[in-house]
């Protein structure tokens, strides 16, 4: 009974996020825009020099990182600006809030970071996969882990004063081992490298994954009661 | 008050041993060390470098203990120690950093070579800052003081995946077969003995600075709070 009504709850939550996302069209907007700013910056800064293949998996993982940084902290920043924290209190419990907006972080990334690769791909013409199912693999895997990451950070910057620019400063050390570990898995891609030689890198990204959700739920309640 | 005394004189001791014992390619009298391939004089930046890497690390450790206290307690003086721990690391971190860079220049040409222990103190670098950016950008002590825990609790638990992960980047240019070498330590017995001496003596200085650190920081809320 207990499980349902959390389920419950973080569903409700999840479509809170997304009902009100549709309304003001933020992250939508804000992010999309801001994805073909910093790809056009770079495709100026490129013109029509022979880019090798590992910078181009490097420059992928770089737009996608800031264009998280930017959007990602919106879910809990936006409660506190709105002043919506203590209703939320009230109607459910840390965890449900919680994993509500891992969700809604999880569905925002998925989407920008779908909409980034067919830009980039359309974009760069040297950019070519050798094997796709690394790449897809290293996609979904990047796009969880750094949803897990974002969101708790979001929640701890939500609580501090200077919220936009302290977000990538907490963010980066702790996501870095996984900016490092997609980069090169994405050059597996590129290379055509058979899908056993990238087991260790998905072993690395599942795991950092895992052990961030796990440690975001034992610790969101010192965060969020405050 | 002894202990400042003992500590004092004992690190001075250790810094004219590490400077001054002589290193020789034939060491004929037991306070000569050997040669070490490839490192000669240079290797005399073991006695200080080393210690202060360590204690870059055990200063980071104490503060996620004290961190993980302060969670369970909800008692502000054990934040005053991991806030304190933390700025001890920072440092420590930042004399490790100068010392292997400027030693790196000599030995391996450059400044900064991305060895997978320098990739690592770079990560403790901005671990550091980041921790002391969210302090200063939170108001409230007990609020300030658990979310620091729980960014320092979060960001010791990343740094154990650099050892899965930099060894598929780069290979390592550390000469740890000065020390240890294949479960065996090849050190001359003599240096080991100044090495650990002074990890020692770094480890002392370090508990004593903390509780310098420690205890200005209780006056400072003391007083601060008389005058509001």
């Amino acid at each position: 009974m207990k499980i349902t009504e959390s389920i419950n709850a973080t569903l409700g939550i999840l479509q809170k996020e997304v009902l009100s996302e549709f309304r003001t069209r933020y992250a939508l907007n804000a992010l999309l825009m801001f994805v073909v700013t910093t790809l056009s910056v770079i495709l100026f800064s490129i013109g029509s020099e022979n880019v090798s293949q590992e910078i181009l998996c490097g420059i992928l993982w770089i737009i996608i990182f800031f264009s998280s940084m930017s959007g990602l902290s919106r879910t809990f920043v936006s409660e506190e600006e709105r002043g919506t924290v203590m209703t939320l209190h009230l109607i459910a419990n840390p965890l449900s809030v919680y994993f509500g907006k891992l969700l809604y972080n999880l569905l925002l990334l998925t989407f920008l970071n779908i909409f980034t690769l067919i830009l980039y791909l359309l974009m760069i013409p040297g950019f070519v996969i050798n094997n796709y199912s690394i790449f897809v693999i290293t996609i979904i895997l990047g796009t969880f882990g750094l949803a897990s990451a974002s969101t708790i950070i979001a929640a701890i910057v939500a609580k501090a004063n200077t919220k936009g620019t302290l977000f990538p400063v907490l963010a980066f050390p702790i996501l870095l081992p996984l900016l490092m570990t997609l980069i090169n898995a994405t050059k597996l891609a590129v290379q055509g490298a058979i899908l056993n030689e990238a087991f260790g890198e998905f072993r690395v990204l599942l795991s950092y994954s895992i052990v961030i959700i796990v440690i975001s739920y034992l610790l969101f309640d010192f965060i969020w009661k405050d | 008050m002894a202990l400042k005394y003992i500590l004092f004189v004992g690190m001075i001791i250790i810094i004219f041993l590490s400077i001054g014992v002589p290193i020789s390619e034939n060491p004929q009298n037991w306070y000569e060390l050997p040669f070490i391939p490839g490192l000669e004089e240079k290797a005399r930046i073991i006695f200080f470098h080393v210690p202060a890497a360590w204690t870059t690390t055990l200063a980071f450790i104490m503060s996620l203990f004290f961190g993980i206290r302060y969670l369970m307690t909800k008692d502000l003086k054990y934040d005053i120690k991991s806030s304190s721990s933390a700025g001890l690391g920072l440092l420590f971190c930042i004399i490790a950093t100068i010392t292997g860079s400027i030693w790196a220049k000599f030995n391996w040409g450059s400044y900064w070579n991305w060895d997978p222990r320098e990739v690592s103190i770079f990560v403790l670098l901005l671990i550091y800052g980041a921790y002391f950016a969210l302090r200063t950008a939170v108001e409230g002590d007990e609020k300030r003081a658990s979310l620091s825990a729980v960014y320092a609790i979060i960001s010791g638990l990343t740094v154990p995946f650099f050892i899965f992960i930099m060894p598929r980047i780069i290979s390592g240019l550390h000469p740890n077969e000065a020390i240890i070498s294949q479960g065996k330590i090849t050190m001359n017995t003599f240096m080991l003995i100044i090495l650990l001496s002074s990890v020692a003596g770094f480890t002392g200085l370090y508990f004593y600075l903390l509780n310098l650190k420690v205890r200005i920081t209780n006056f400072d809320y003391i007083y601060s709070r008389k005058d509001n």
